[in-house]
Order: C-alpha cells, then structure tokens, then sequence
C-alpha cells in the first residue's frame, strides 16, 4: 500500500429529477456523500504512507513555568526513535500566530499554559514514541499564575508577553490585556437620567470546546527538492502555509499544503496545531510523518471559545423603549493571542444585539492569562454577548410587565437603522419577523412522557423515560416538572471585518471531454463538513449550464480561498467560483462569436446564457452546443474575488464600516424542568433565520440544526473547566459533555430569503448565527419554569437547586 | 505487555497465580481506556472473553448466577423480571455499544464508587463469588468494595460470578447524571423490597467513597412499616417517613465536589432519589398492576 | 503478536501487533481499512463502531488480541459487492445525514443494527438506539430522517416527511 490520498476529486452529475439542473435553489446532494458513507473518504487521520513515522508532542503539565533545561538524550537512545527535537533545532523563525507572532513552535524558556507543546518525538510507533516522550527529562520551576482580570492586571501581576510588538501593544492599558475595544454612540450620561427603566446584570460564559469528532492530524511528507508536502485537517491552507515556510524555514512554495478529509472545524482548525511539529519531524528524518492528536490531547491542541464576564445596564422607557445600552465584556484569551484581536472587535461592535439603541456604551477586552489560549469558535465574541443581553431583554421585560417578544420586537432592527458603531444597516435586517415566525409555532403537546399503557387498564397511563429529563436514568416519571419557554435573538457578523483584505480565489475550466463539456472547479476551500464542495458545483452547472463537474481537491497550486469561519465561505469562495464561471462563460460567448458568430445576428444579443451544454438566447432559441464552440480549446481561469471594503473601528469610538453583512436568526425554546434534580430537557427548539437565498436548501437546514445544537451545548452541558491552577480538569469525552441524540429535542426551522443587493446571489452566510440566540433562549425557557436568575452558562444541576 | 488467552478457568487461574500482576479483561470498557490513554501499562493482560463458563447465567438457589464475561446487554435483555433494579441500572451504562461488551464483574473490579451497577447489587443483595488456584469464596458485595478503586480481591484472585439475589418484591433504580445519555453518575439510588422478610434495602453510588447502603435508613423504615402494618394494608408509608428515610439515605452519604457535581448536590439528589424511588417501588408493592410501566 | 480475524468476510492477518493496540488500530494502521474513526477512543462517540460477532462494539475498546478469530463487519462491509450503497447508506446521502461524515460510518452500523431488530422504529426508539453515536454537525435532525427513510423503504411505504428536497416551512 502507498500513500492513501486525499480524494482526487469529486466528480457529480446534476440531479436526473425532472426539472433539476443541479443548479443554486436545489437541495442536490453532497459530491463527496458516497464516499463518506463508504467508509472510503480519506480523513487526514486516515492517511498512511509506506515508510511513515508517527510524532508525538511532549506537553507542559504546568500552566506556567520557565524551563530551566530539557534532556532528551535518554529519549534519543529508545529503539524505534528517529528523532526529538527542542526549540534548539527550529531551523528558523522561532513563533507564529494568526493575527500576532505571539506563540512558540516548541517552547523556549518558558511555558504560558497547560499543554504548550516543548518537544517532539519521532518513531516507528505510536507507543514507542510515547515511551520516548517520558523519557525526556524538562526541569520546570512553577510561577505564579494568571487566571483572570484582577490577577492579570494586579500591580506586579507576571506579563506574559513582557516584549509585545503587535499594533495593539501601545494602546492597551495593561500589557496583559490583548486588545481593548469601546463602541460609543450618542451621549449616555446625557440619555441615562431620561430612562424610566434600568436593569443590571452581571453575566458569565463558561469556556466551550469546538470538539469536532476528527481529531487534529496530518501527514507530513519531505520532498525531494527539498521542500515539504503536508496534507492536513484544517481551515485555511494559505494561512497555515504563511505560518509555516518562515518557521521552516523555507520559501513559501516548497511548503505545499492539500487539504486530508477534516472532521469538521467550527473554529478549532484556524490556528496550527501539528501542522509545525510534523513537517520539522519530516524534514529532520527524512521521511513521512504522520501526527494524529487523541481527544485528551485534542483539548490541549486547539484554541477554545472565550471565557467571559459581561456587565449590562439597559434603561429603557415606561413603553419599552430602549434608551442607552452600557456594558462591559471582558474575555479570556488565554497564554496566546490567536483570533483575540478580533474577537474583541466582534463582541464590541455587535455587543447591544439586534437592537436599535440610541445611546451606547460599550467596551470588550480580551486578556492574556494563562489559562488555555482562546480563539475562533463557531459565532466569534457574538455568542457571549448575546447570552448577556438576551438575558437583559428578559429582565427588561420583567422589570416592565411587558411580553419579552413584544419588548424584542418593539426594539427590533431594521434595514435603514444604524448600529452603534455608525454603520448602517443597508440589507434586511429581520429580526422582529423572525422572532414572530417563532412565537406562532403551535407549542408542543405538554407531559409528552404519558404514554398508554400497554395492557392497562382505560385510561391508565404508562411513562416513557425517554421524554423526560434524565432520561433512561430514571429520575422522574413526572415529579418536579415544570415547563417553561424562552425567546432568543441575536445577531452575526458574516465575513472577515475591520478593514482585513478578504479574498477568496477560484480557478474554472471549461473543456469538451469525449465530446460533452466537463466543468473542473479548483479552489482552496477547506471543506470541513459545511458543504462548500456541493454550492461550488451547483453554481457551476448554474453559470455554465453544464451537468458534469469535477471539483479538484483544494491545496495550495490555486490562490488563497480565506478561512473557512466567519459564516463566510459561500459568500466569498462561492462568490469566487460564481466571477470566475462569469468570466469563463464571457470566454465561451467570445470565443463562440469568433467562430459561429458570422451571419449569425443571435450571437450579437445581450443577455446570451449557457444552458444544458448548449449557448442560448434570452428567448430560448439555441445558437450552438459548448462542443461546437470550444472544440479543442479549454478555458482556464483562475481570479480573485473581494466582498465590498470594510473600514477598522475607531479605537475610542468604535465606529466604523466595520462589517461586511449581518446575519439574524431567533429560536423559541421549550423545556420542561424538573426543578427538585435541576434536570433539563429542551422538548423543542424551533429557529427562524433569514438566508438571504438558501443556494442548498438541505444544508442549509443542517447548518441551523447544528448551529442550535451547539447552542444548546453551551446552554446547558458543555464547559472545559479550568482550576485556578490554569489546568483543565475535564479533558476527555467522558467529562465534557456534547449533546446527544437524546438531549436534541425536534428543531422546527423557518428559512426566510430576503436578498441582500451587496452579495452574490443576494445569499447571507448561515453557519453561525443560530449559534447565538439558541443559548439565551433555552436558558430563558429554564429562568421561566425556575423563576431563577441564572446568569451563567452552562446551567449546572447545582444553579438549579441551590447546591 | 503480553497478552495472555486462557482458554479454561483452571488456566486462567494459573496464570494469575503465576503473575499476580496480570490484569483481567473482559469488555475493556474501562482497561482499554487506560491503556489507550497511556494512563496504565500493564506487564501482561489477562483475556478471559475466551474462558466459556464465564459466559454462562442462570439460576442459583435464590439468586441469578452472572458469569464475569456476561455482558450489560444480557442484564436488560433476559433479566429485567429477576433482577430488575440491575436491568434499570445496565440500561443507563454507556451507550448501547458498551453496554454490549461491560460487565457487572468488570464494574466489581474496577471498584469504581461511581459504577452503575453497585447500587442495585446492594440493593438487591449480591456476592462476588473469587477463586483463585488456592479455591474459591463468595464475598457479600458491601464487603467486596475497600475504597476508591479498591476491592477485596486477593493478588491471585478472579472474579468468577456474581449472585444476585432474585428480587421478591419490587426494587427501582436512578441515576442522576447531567446528560440525558451516556453518562457518568452524578450519584445513583436503588431500592428494594423485600416484602416476605418485611425488609427495605438501599444502595447508593457515587455518593461516598465506596458504593453504599444506607443501613439504618433501611432500618428505620423497616421499623415505620412494620409498626403502621404497611406490609398487610399496602398503605404508603405517611409522607414524613418517606422523608426521613430519605434524609437518612442522604445522610449516610460522604460525598465530594468534582467536575462532575458538588458534594451539595449529591446529597440533595441522592435525598430526591431515595424519595422517588422508594414511592415508585411501593407503589408497586402495594398494587402491582397501578403502577406505571415504563418503557 | 499475530492476529488472525474476518473482516467483512475476508480472511485477514495482522503482524508485530503490539499487544496494547486496540482492535480500532489494527483496523486502520494495518488493515488497510479506515472507514471506522478515531475520535475520542474512549467509547464515548460511538464514531468507531464496529461489529464483532455480530454485535454492535467499539472497536477502540477491544484489545487486538481479543479479535483473534473474531468476524467483524466494518463500514467498508455495508455496500454490495458492485457498489450499489445498502439503503441506510443511501438515505444517509440524501437526507442530509452527512455534514463532515466523521460519525457516519458509526451511525450506519448502529442504525442498520436498529433496523434489524426493529424494522419501523418511532423516533424515541431511533434516539435510544443511536444514543451512543456523537455527531456535532447535524443535530442529528438529518439523522433521524435518514433512518425514518430507510425503515420507511424497507416497508414499502412512501418517503416520510423531511425526506423532500426543501424546508418543511418557507414563508
């Protein structure tokens, strides 16, 4: 057996249903669908070369600690051992990082957090290189840890990053603090005194793992022109090749990425995790190295979603009118900066939520501690803020004696209102439709675990666990049950914002092969499960009116296709794919009016379209077949494609066109409680979103549907727990909890499109939205059968009952 | 490591006195765990899924005879008559892939407070039954557990069956956990009664170091029943005395705070379950067919 | 150590195992079959189930050892020989069952394990048995159409609700 390859592309005909093309609007299926359920999709964990050596990464069981000196001479001398390398064997560049060149590839002197990677092994086995690892000695001497604001930013607190050289470096007020990021809008002082109504609310946001199910690997192998390929799970090809060739110091094109099957992302594959290691082991042995993480691992490997506190204040009118929104986020980045910066930015400039206020004041800080480094996760700094001031609307509502939907609604955003960083909202924007769309859902049917008994007698009733919370584990048969629902809303930011130049890249080919015109679309795209590789296909048969298309794998021969986060990757690398096939189909009507065009008015109209392989008029009549047309020629076509510029945000203001488009969905939850175990089970969970157009109506559904599962996650199972010591207690599946099929209750979606004129196809991004206000509205369905505050998430059994 | 297959129990039982320090496997639902973690390296594993009696359940005397290598799946399957309040906890073991491989022996090894099948062994009344080249004991299972992880087996001993007694009244079991599946014990609570020796018996996991009975809120509502002729009438017990027999199983508990739940909780909900349970099962008791089934 | 086993029907050997590998490595390192997953390794995600003797298993949880002579049916055993896809794969495929498909292989022996016992399950029954399966892309919404579709199939009866191309609301 020799190299087990990543797919070598995915070639799909359109549907054979009547009326289908394949074509944008259509649910078609996945290209790469068979495979995996074959078991024959190559996972970056499943590849596998002849003579491959498995890394490993020796970690720091401190959280913080200089290193006084690391011995690996006893590892060397294990049988099986090829390699072990320290920080004294990097070849070159010494860190990397996303937005800051802040992190070791292989710590120096000292480690910042639990788990920081200080050496690595290379050998035969996966145990030999374990047995190995222990065998590398590292004198640690422990240091004081930072674990959050008040010790991060305590008078002689320890600086983590006591040289930082980044461009927010001179404008924090602590060196410990990353990024500091106020929005201020109208005049709050002024406003305050005129609100009737003033609500507090002191929030916090437990630390959430991505836990996407294929774990971090890849495959390193060396070339012979002395460079390096590395096929990988991850979310962004270019991105991790710009880290790589300094620190391998090679030119970037001696570093060739392809993208190995990905588990899926959600934000966890943004930043290198073995990408480094492997290629450094390869490079030093000379032979292919394949790292894969396990779980425990896994949560040492990858940045989570911030930690954070919120402080709100929202003073509104007697009628439910808001009038000033204050707030205060604080995140914990943790030992690196990763994503940070921006998360910042997020939470900031989205921090009132879909709301028109006239009157703001806000600040988010993200701090460097050293409990585990921070970063992108499905909803970006938008995920906090909204748990906080959903829970604020509720309150509001409360403190009012007013329906919170109605309070929503009366508050709602719209197309023509302006954000409180100035930039206005110019596409729909409807969150108060949304949030009816939800609310008339008919309610589910209450004590849904009565069953009829079999056997009994009339009107004897039986109980089926498996409806009420706690399950097959017997808790209950209808004691302590309360029912209770709640409403969520927020909104999302799609696209790469603050002025970053975002980009994606996509190359078409158009040639005859064996007499039928074949479509090949190549892109860097990193699939990780969301289904970029089935809109690429279905654009192409659109645009090109061509049945048969062949997706190439993405790898870095073709120019960077962004990151696959940020909701942003139909917009923008199906954006790319969509101006490409423009400029190819412009190629094919040139080319064909070159060769046919003579004596052929048809030729000369406007509006000239590619239809079933043939090119036809705006009235249908068919001038030629692409065969006629292209004969042995191919059109290849590889352009850029840019969403609309964004500005950054004012650093004292916050204001700025700092978004590219916002996306909005709301959820109605319903629970039923058992209040004396603090038991929860979510019976329904019902969303709405507005998608601008649903170019694949099924995925986007299974990306609402995920998107609120996550939600749920966070609002009532899933948290690393992190020990004042900086270390995580909970590494493994067994101890953080991701839902189950039977923690997921029904999820009734509506799917509004309202096109928005700036995008292609008037499309909005999906993914991350449903994210946000799935969580608010759960744990406000539990507030109400509680009568509780909860103001933190995830909702313990012990916030339940007082314990 | 070596990997050591037994085909007979009196080889099996050889080897292990040969080297005590030969682990047994089964379903290696907790060993491979280990191992895969790099938590533990044994010299030598110990594969007892080929001994065939260990295999095989059945009746004895009073009790149902559970093989060592008799899986979860089992339990649920074909026992949930004789000893239901195990065939409630096996059905809350894992996931339905686990449950195919776990075994109550493998849970009795691991000794872990937080297994789910020690509450209803206590409950129900159990013994480990050992053996080693030097014979055989049968070990009442409140005396099997020592602490955390720790039981009474000697260095040369296996675990050859449980014997679990067939219930002759109704007995119930509940786990709390903060999933809806495929979770581990928060705390868990099994009751049983025992209506022709007029006796109540509890069994409390993950409350305490080890697993648990509280004996003397068994005996306090023993004495309640007894006293207000509950046995005879079917009458329940007055609503303060489910209460303080609740008390007293939650007091018998000496928790701890972990990632899993605080100590508060776990005695707040092992008071809740004993609650519960206790009114499920005597429902049951007092009127067989009103109670509600469960699917 | 050497260990002989059946997978998918084909008798198969594996050499210099070491006695500490799972039964969930020697299926993808040296078999050359990949399709079950290694995602936790811990037996809670379900994502490597196997059959072994016929009953539903995590490979991960079996010692190498503990497979010698076994019969184990993996992901890549559920196809027929000319590749036409068994229906529960199929409706896998086309109800949107597969996001990343890191779960997949593992959900498709749990569900046609399901079928086998209970040939039209209700959706708690569904739950119950696929409650060992983690998935973190779908919400198992898809999930359970996939399988409402393949009983429905086997039935006889028409494509259930939520099998159709399109939302089931769109106002």
């Amino acid at each position: 057996m020799g190299v087990v390859p990543p797919p070598s592309g995915l070639t799909q005909r359109g549907d054979t249903a009547p009326q289908a093309t394949g074509g944008i609007g259509e649910s078609t299926q996945r290209p790469d669908g068979v495979l995996k359920v074959t078991g024959e999709f190559a996972y970056a964990s499943d590849l596998w070369h002849q003579d491959m050596l498995w890394g490993h990464t020796l970690r720091s069981p401190h959280a913080h600690a200089e290193i006084r000196s690391v011995d690996i001479a006893e590892a060397l001398a294990v049988p099986g051992v090829h390699a072990v390398l320290t920080h004294r064997d990097l070849p070159a560049a010494t860190h990397y990082g996303l937005e800051f060149t802040d992190q070791p590839v292989l710590a120096v002197d000292r480690v910042r957090y639990q788990g920081e990677a200080v050496a690595l092994v290379a050998a035969d086995h996966p145990e030999t290189a374990r047995r190995a690892a222990a065998r590398i000695r590292v004198d640690y001497v422990e240091l004081p840890v930072v674990h959050d604001e008040a010790s991060a930013t305590a008078p002689g607190a320890p600086v983590l990053h006591p040289d930082r050289t980044d461009h927010h470096a001179a404008h924090v007020p602590h060196p410990n603090v990353v990024h500091r990021q106020p929005v201020i809008s109208g005049d709050v002082a002024a406003a305050a005194p005129t609100a009737e109504v003033v609500v507090r609310g002191e929030y916090t946001v437990g630390t959430q793992d991505q836990a996407f199910l294929g774990p971090e690997s890849g495959l390193a192998v060396p070339a012979e022109d002395g460079g390096v390929d590395l096929y990988v799970a991850t979310q962004w090809l270019h991105v991790d090749q710009r880290q790589l060739a300094p620190v391998l110091g090679l030119p970037p094109e001696l570093v060739r990425l392809t993208l190995g099957g990905v588990g899926g992302a959600f934000g966890a594959r943004e930043d290198l995790s073995m990408q480094a290691h492997a290629c450094l082991l390869a490079l030093r042995t000379g032979r292919p190295v394949k790292m894969v993480y396990n779980r425990e691992e896994s949560f040492f490997g990858h940045v989570h979603r911030h930690p954070a506190r919120l402080a709100y204040e929202h003073g509104a009118t007697r009628d439910g009118r808001l009038v000033y929104v204050k707030g205060r986020i604080v995140l914990d980045g943790g030992a690196y900066a990763s994503s940070s910066a921006a998360v910042v930015g997020n939470a900031a400039s989205l921090g009132v939520g879909p709301y028109r206020v006239p009157h703001t004041h806000l600040e988010a800080i993200a701090l460097y501690t050293n409990n585990p480094p921070c970063g992108a996760m499905r909803g970006f700094g938008a995920v906090q803020a909204c748990f906080a001031y959903e829970a604020q609307l509720d309150k509001l509502a409360a403190a009012l004696a007013m329906d919170p939907v109605e309070l929503r609604q009366r508050n709602a955003l719209c197309q023509g209102d302006t954000m409180p960083t100035g930039q206005p909202v110019d596409s729909p924007a409807p969150v108060a439709e949304l949030l009816r769309l939800v609310r008339e859902r008919p309610l589910p049917p209450e004590r849904p675990w009565e069953v009829p008994a079999a056997g009994g007698a009339d009107g004897q009733v039986g109980v089926d666990l498996r409806e009420l919370p706690g399950g097959l584990a017997n808790t209950s048969h209808g004691e302590g049950i309360v029912r209770g629902v709640g409403y969520g809303v927020g909104i999302k930011n799609v696209g790469f914002s603050e002025g970053f130049d975002d980009y994606s890249t996509a190359r078409v080919r158009l040639a005859v092969v064996a007499g039928e015109p074949r479509v090949t679309v190549h892109t860097a795209m990193a699939e990780v499960g969301q289904g970029g590789v089935t809109v690429h296909a279905q654009i192409a048969r659109t645009e090109l009116g061509v049945s048969q298309v062949n997706i190439l794998p993405a790898d870095t021969r073709v120019g960077s296709a962004g990151s696959t986060s940020a909701s942003r990757q139909t917009y923008m690398t199906g954006g790319a794919v969509r101006n490409t096939c423009l400029a190819v189909r412009a190629e094919a009507l040139r080319l064909g009016r070159r060769r046919l065009g003579a004596g052929q008015p048809g030729w000369d109209e406007p509006g000239l379209r590619l239809v079933d392989g043939k090119v036809v008029t705006r009235d249908g009549a068919v001038l030629a077949g692409l065969a006629e047309v292209l004969g042995d020629e191919a059109i290849d076509l590889e352009l850029e494609f840019r969403h609309r510029p964004t500005q950054p945000f004012d650093r004292e203001t916050g204001q700025g066109f700092g978004h590219v488009q916002y996306s909005f969905c709301a959820h109605r939850a319903v629970v039923d409680v058992d209040v004396e175990l603090g038991l929860v089970k979510v019976v329904e969970l019902a969303a709405a979103q507005d998608v601008g157009r649903a170019i694949n109506p099924r995925a986007v559904l299974g990306q609402i549907h995920g998107g609120s599962t996550q939600g749920l996650g966070l609002a009532v199972l899933e948290e690393i727990l992190v020990g004042p010591d900086g270390t995580i207690r909970n590494p493994s599946f067994t101890d953080y909890l991701i839902p189950t099929i039977l923690d997921v209750p029904p999820m009734p979606v509506d799917v509004l499109e309202l096109a928005d004129e700036h995008a292609p196809y008037g499309l909005r991004g999906v993914g991350e939205a449903p994210t946000l206000s799935a969580t608010p509205a759960i744990v406000a369905a539990i507030r109400q059968a509680t009568g509780l505050e909860l103001p933190r998430v995830p909702v313990r059994p012990e916030h339940l009952t007082g314990t | 490591m070596e990997f050591l297959r037994p085909a007979t129990w009196p080889e099996a039982l050889a080897v292990k006195a040969a080297h005590p320090d030969a682990v047994p496997l089964a379903g290696g639902t907790d060993l491979m765990v280990e191992i895969n973690f790099d938590r533990r390296r044994p010299e030598r594993l110990l594969d007892l899924s080929r001994v065939p009696e260990l295999r095989a359940w059945g009746p004895a005397d009073r009790a149902v005879r559970l093989g060592a290598c008799v899986p979860y799946r089992t339990v649920i399957d074909r026992l949930g008559a004789e000893l239901p309040a195990l065939a409630l906890a096996a059905r809350t073991v894992g996931s339905p892939q686990i449950r195919n491989r776990a075994t109550v022996a493998g849970n009795l090894g691991t000794a872990s407070p937080a297994g789910d099948a020690h509450p209803a062994l206590l409950a129900a009344g159990a013994r480990v039954e050992v053996a080693s080249v030097r014979g055989t004991r049968a070990i009442p299972v409140e005396e099997f557990y020592t602490g955390p992880k720790r039981n009474a087996l000697a260095p040369d001993e296996l675990i050859h069956s449980v014997l679990v007694d067939r219930a002759t009244g109704p007995q119930q079991f509940a786990k709390a956990g903060t999933r809806n599946a495929m979770v581990i014990a928060v705390c868990a609570v099994a009751v049983a009664l025992r209506p022709e020796e007029r006796a109540v018996r509890t069994g409390v996991g993950s409350a305490a170091p080890t697993p648990i009975r509280a004996t003397e809120a068994e005996e306090f509502l023993a004495g309640v029943l007894a006293e207000g002729d509950h046995w005879t009438t079917g009458r329940p017990p007055p609503p303060a005395a489910a209460r303080r027999f609740a008390e007293l199983t939650a007091a018998a508990c000496a928790p701890i705070d972990d990632v899993r739940g605080s100590a508060d909780y776990r005695r707040h909900a092992v008071r809740v379950l004993a609650r519960r349970t206790l009114d499920w099962a005597w429902r049951a008791q007092a009127r067989p067919e009103g109670a509600p089934e469960c699917v | 150590m050497r260990v002989n086993l059946t997978v998918n029907g084909r008798p198969l050997t594996a050499d210099d195992v070491w006695e500490g590998e799972s039964l969930l490595y020697v299926l993808r390192e040296r078999l050359g079959l990949p399709g079950a997953k290694n995602a936790c390794e811990q037996g809670e995600c379900g994502s490597c189930t196997v059959r072994l003797d016929g009953d539903l298993v995590c490979a991960c949880l079996v010692a190498a050892g503990q497979a010698e002579g076994a019969e184990i049916r993996t992901v890549e055993g559920l196809a027929e020989a000319d590749g036409r896809l068994a229906p529960i794969q199929a409706a896998f495929v086309e109800t949107g069952a597969v996001q990343c498909g890191f779960c997949t292989p593992g959900l498709l022996l749990a569900a046609e394990d399901l079928l086998a016992r209970v040939p039209r399950p209700a959706d708690a029954d569904i739950r119950e048995a696929l409650s060992g399966n983690l998935c973190r892309c779908t919400g198992y919404e898809a999930v359970l159409d996939a399988v409402r579709l393949a009983a429905a199939r086997a039935a006889g009866a028409p494509d259930p609700a939520g099998a159709g191309p399109t939302p089931e609301r769109r106002p």
